[in-house]
């Protein structure tokens, strides 16, 4: 089995008003060090050991679906699981 | 002039957009699935805002994927006037019928209120029966309705006058520029946060959206004209 770990997050150049709002939270719990927060999404994608072409797929999956490119960034590692 | 209103699961303005346009315009509207395949028979296309498939992962970003969208797609190469509101206009900016991307609104608050709009191009197929830099009364209601595009976008947009309405006096959601609605180049697709729909009577506080209709039943009924 083989999993996908794609994470998607605001571009930088994009302001983020949720990353914002919990940075100034942090920092009234007096968390003074924390200089910025970016807010970002977390999926797994789960595929067969066999799947073909997963750079590819993968990629067009994020191109046109899990991820807006006009303001946002993704990256993603694959993993192998071993099903015990 | 017969209009087509596109249902998504989830759309909750497809009823207004459907009075503004039957009971307050007189003209024809029919709803039309977004598992429907074609839009032939229909003069303009109306998306209405609400949601669409829960909004998962971004706002309209499922719904662009709906079959009914290769046909809005295909009535706006031929021309047809296309109208995205609210959700809507999340749809068309996720199809990349429009250029730029919605963010959440600065505050984070989801905003429903009547706003101040002012007209900035007067010569698309929408917008017609203003006059230049007219200030009108709009409610809005959304959560996120911060347009964003990047600079060299925004260039363009200012360069081809696709700024059709700003937010005029105060910006409800930190869009750049007070961007409220936009055309494409070709001008017959139109994107807009604020609800014209909700303002066609006087009785629903204003009356304002009504000439948006107007504009596009004019433009229809001119190119018609012409045709034959």
């Amino acid at each position: 089995m083989l999993k996908v770990k794609v994470y998607v997050t605001l571009r930088e150049s994009v302001l983020d008003p949720q990353g914002t709002a919990v940075k100034k939270s942090l920092q009234m719990m007096g968390h003074h060090s924390v200089e910025d927060v970016r807010i970002g999404k977390y999926m797994e994608l789960t595929f067969a050991d066999d799947a073909a072409n997963l750079d590819t797929l993968v990629k067009e999956m994020c191109d046109k679906l899990l991820a807006n490119p006009v303001i946002e960034d993704y990256r993603y590692e694959i993993e192998e699981v071993v099903v015990q | 002039m017969k209009f087509a209103v596109i249902v998504f699961p989830g759309s909750n303005c497809d009823i207004d957009m459907y009075h503004a346009v039957k009971d307050e315009l007189g003209e024809e509207a029919e709803y039309v699935m977004s598992d429907a395949t074609s839009l032939e028979e229909y003069d303009a296309v109306l998306l209405p805002g609400g949601f669409s498939f829960g909004d998962y992962l971004r706002t309209g970003a499922i719904a662009r994927f709906s079959p009914i969208m290769n046909e809005v797609v295909k009535a706006a190469e031929i021309g047809k006037p296309i109208l995205g509101v609210c959700n809507g206009f999340q749809v068309l900016l996720e199809a990349g019928l429009l250029p730029g991307a919605m963010r959440r609104n600065e505050s984070l608050k989801f905003i429903c209120r009547p706003v101040e709009l002012q007209v900035k191009n007067n010569e698309t197929m929408f917008s017609s029966a203003y006059k230049k830099d007219e200030v009108i009364h709009i409610p809005i209601a959304h959560g996120e309705g911060n347009y964003y595009c990047d600079e060299q976008t925004l260039a363009t947009l200012k360069a081809n006058n696709q700024i059709v309405f700003t937010y005029y006096s105060t910006n409800p959601n930190g869009s750049i520029e007070n961007i409220a609605g936009i055309v494409n180049a070709r001008g017959n697709i139109l994107g807009m946060m604020p609800h014209p729909e909700r303002a066609v009577d006087p009785l629903l506080g204003s009356a304002d959206g009504l000439k948006l209709f107007k504009s596009m039943v004019k433009q229809w009924r001119e190119s018609y004209a012409v045709n034959t």
